[in-house]
């Protein structure tokens, strides 16, 4: 067993830095090795069947499908270097790279994704430290349906209902159909993420709550004689929420992807959009740059997250957050 | 149990039992009529999935067809219930495939440590760097004509990952046991070890997650259905769902029934998982 070996911070956070690079090289070898190696050929996928043979060839050419695999992975590994990911399909212009077409719609994710944490944390707050506090009460019961139901509503199911009801039979919101934008339009698409979002979360606010009212310090708190509401607040969500903040973090980054299937619903653009349109048009530099994009971003919050943990709570850093070690 | 670990099996048994809530025994009801749904579509479907009615196009729902038919006059119900061979043999075949693969890798790494841990668990890292369907997505897009089994396999492969990692946890927790080391001293070797002492004591754990597997292989099917990655060759709920969706203002019946397939699935499996779940808890405790 791992004996508890106490290690500067520093040392720490470059050991994870270097992890995470390796899981990078390794996430970009990943989607290079899918694309290249999983039957298929992209090709005939984007012409068709009926394309001639120097069509075909000439396409292979192009897409650089014609070189050796490690010359194919050179390239790939270099064009992620120079951060342009790529050349979408089709892109006449010079300039149009795959990550300018991210760049181009990425604040729209961002919107959506923000402001779906927003509405999250605003019903799984509440709802979790209200659960938690009244322990197997009918608030608790509700909140443990409530969380069920959020966890299976598919986004794509609710989406269209609430679409037509809130847009089209009572319209209190401008239908998406309609191509109107402005922060109407983002109500409906972010409420429906934060809702699926806020499932998940409210447990996690539960149980990290009760947790913390079981710890001796709360104990400790209310024999010394403070209030029961001054104990709550300076002592127990003080405390029990700061895992819960890292879990937003991570959440929202899986948002990127989360978000895929809601943009599609409300046609909004984004990443989400941009992924599938590329994945129905065979735009394979397209949707192998934007799922590493994501990949990447997701990596890179989950390094930052564990880094501000370490310096919140440096006892993680001497391993003592792990499996039991 | 005549081996060293019987008495560690015997003071936390690693049986399952079934929960007994009213919701839990509707959802049970529920997977069985799934089940059943699966297994004899041509029989229990109404009308055979290819049978169009060229005059009730859109139709709402009647007596002959008791969810309406969709924009090609095929009756509603009876695609629900031929697609609900898809929802369970990528929600059942995934959860196969995944705990095949990643519960043996679980093991080995959790138990030998080192070098072989590392890259086990590097590899799984990887897997995890893509949140969500996204590396089921790629994988379903690069194969062309995608199949039923193009997304169990592309779900497993996705989804080995989280199996590894939770039984390595596990192991890591009991391989410091006594019981390990007496058998151990008593001459057994790591297969043995792993395979007779280790894992029957950490079943419970894994079989927990068994339901709430399913659950997300469906949702994760759906919405590859949905966005267009579905099976190519069987009716799915998320391709209904995605279909009715465009038509909702003419006929809202089929997004909103095979919108309920997949709602209904998904909170079974997960209201069986969550009580299996506190039942294991009670019985730990």
């Amino acid at each position: 067993m791992a004996r508890p070996v106490l290690q500067p911070v520093a040392v720490v956070v470059a050991g994870r830095l270097a992890r995470t690079a390796l899981v990078l090289l390794g996430a970009a070898t990943l989607v290079f090795l899918v694309v290249r190696l999983v039957p298929g050929d992209p090709a005939v996928s984007i012409l068709g069947d009926q394309a001639s043979p120097e069509q075909l060839a000439a396409l292979r050419e192009r897409m650089g499908l014609d070189l050796p695999l490690g010359e194919q992975y050179g390239r790939f590994l270099s064009e992620i270097a120079d951060g342009s990911l790529g050349t979408p399909l089709g892109s006449a212009s010079p300039g149009v790279t795959v990550r300018s077409r991210i760049l181009d719609v990425l604040p729209f994710t961002i919107e959506l994704a923000l402001t779906a944490v927003l509405v999250a944390s605003l019903i799984a707050l509440p709802l979790g430290i209200l659960a938690a506090l009244r322990r197997r009460s009918l608030a608790d019961s509700l909140s443990l349906a409530a969380t069920l139901v959020g966890l299976a509503m598919p986004t794509f199911w609710l989406g269209p209902l609430l679409i037509y009801l809130l847009c089209v039979h009572w319209p209190l919101l401008p239908d998406p159909a309609s191509g109107v934008t402005g922060w109407t339009s983002l109500v409906l698409p972010a409420c429906i993420l934060g809702l699926a979002l806020s499932a998940r979360l409210t447990r996690m606010v539960r149980s990290s709550v009760l947790d913390v009212l079981r710890e001796p310090y709360v104990a400790a708190a209310y024999a010394r004689g403070l209030p029961h509401l001054r104990v709550i607040v300076r002592h127990v969500l003080r405390n029990a929420l700061v895992p819960v903040v890292t879990v937003l973090g991570l959440q929202f980054a899986a948002l990127l992807s989360g978000a895929l299937v809601t943009e599609k619903v409300f046609a909004r653009p984004g990443i989400g959009t941009l992924l599938i349109d590329a994945v129905a048009r065979r735009d394979y530099a397209l949707v192998q740059g934007t799922t590493l994009f994501i990949g990447v971003v997701y990596v890179l919050v989950n390094l930052c997250v564990d880094v501000a943990y370490l310096f919140v709570d440096p006892r993680i850093a001497r391993g003592s957050r792990r499996e039991g070690a | 149990m005549g081996s060293p670990s019987g008495q560690k099996a015997l003071s936390r048994p690693s049986s399952v039992r079934f929960p007994r809530s009213v919701a839990a025994r509707l959802s049970l009801a529920f997977i069985g009529l799934l089940v059943l749904c699966a297994a004899g579509a041509d029989v229990i479907a109404p009308c055979p999935v290819e049978q169009r009615t060229a005059d009730r196009l859109l139709d709402s729902p009647s007596a002959e067809h008791l969810l309406g038919t969709d924009a090609q006059g095929r009756d509603v119900l009876s695609l629900i219930v031929h697609a609900s061979r898809v929802a369970v043999i990528v929600g059942v075949g995934t959860t196969l495939l995944s705990m095949l693969v990643g519960i043996p890798v679980g093991l080995l790494a959790g138990f030998s440590g080192g070098i072989l841990d590392a890259v086990l668990m590097g590899t799984s890292e990887v897997v995890f760097a893509f949140p969500g369907i996204l590396l089921a997505l790629l994988l379903v897009f690069i194969t062309q004509n995608p199949t039923v089994w193009t997304l169990v396999v592309a779900l497993g492969a996705t989804g080995w990952a989280g199996w590894a990692r939770l039984t390595r946890g596990q192991v890591l927790q009991e391989r410091g046991k006594d019981y390990i080391l007496l058998a151990r001293t008593a001459g057994a070797g790591t297969p043995r070890i792993l395979a007779i002492h280790i894992l029957p004591n950490i079943t419970s754990v894994l079989l927990v997650q068994v339901s709430f597997s399913v659950g997300t292989a469906i949702l994760a099917e759906s919405s590859l259905s949905f966005i267009g990655l579905g099976p190519q060759d069987a009716p799915s709920w998320g391709a209904m769902l995605s279909e009715g969706a465009a038509l909702f203002l003419c006929s809202p019946y089929m997004a909103t029934f095979s919108g309920l397939a997949v709602f209904l699935s998904v909170l079974a499996f997960n209201i069986v998982g969550d009580r299996l779940r506190d039942h294991a808890a009670r019985d730990a405790g």
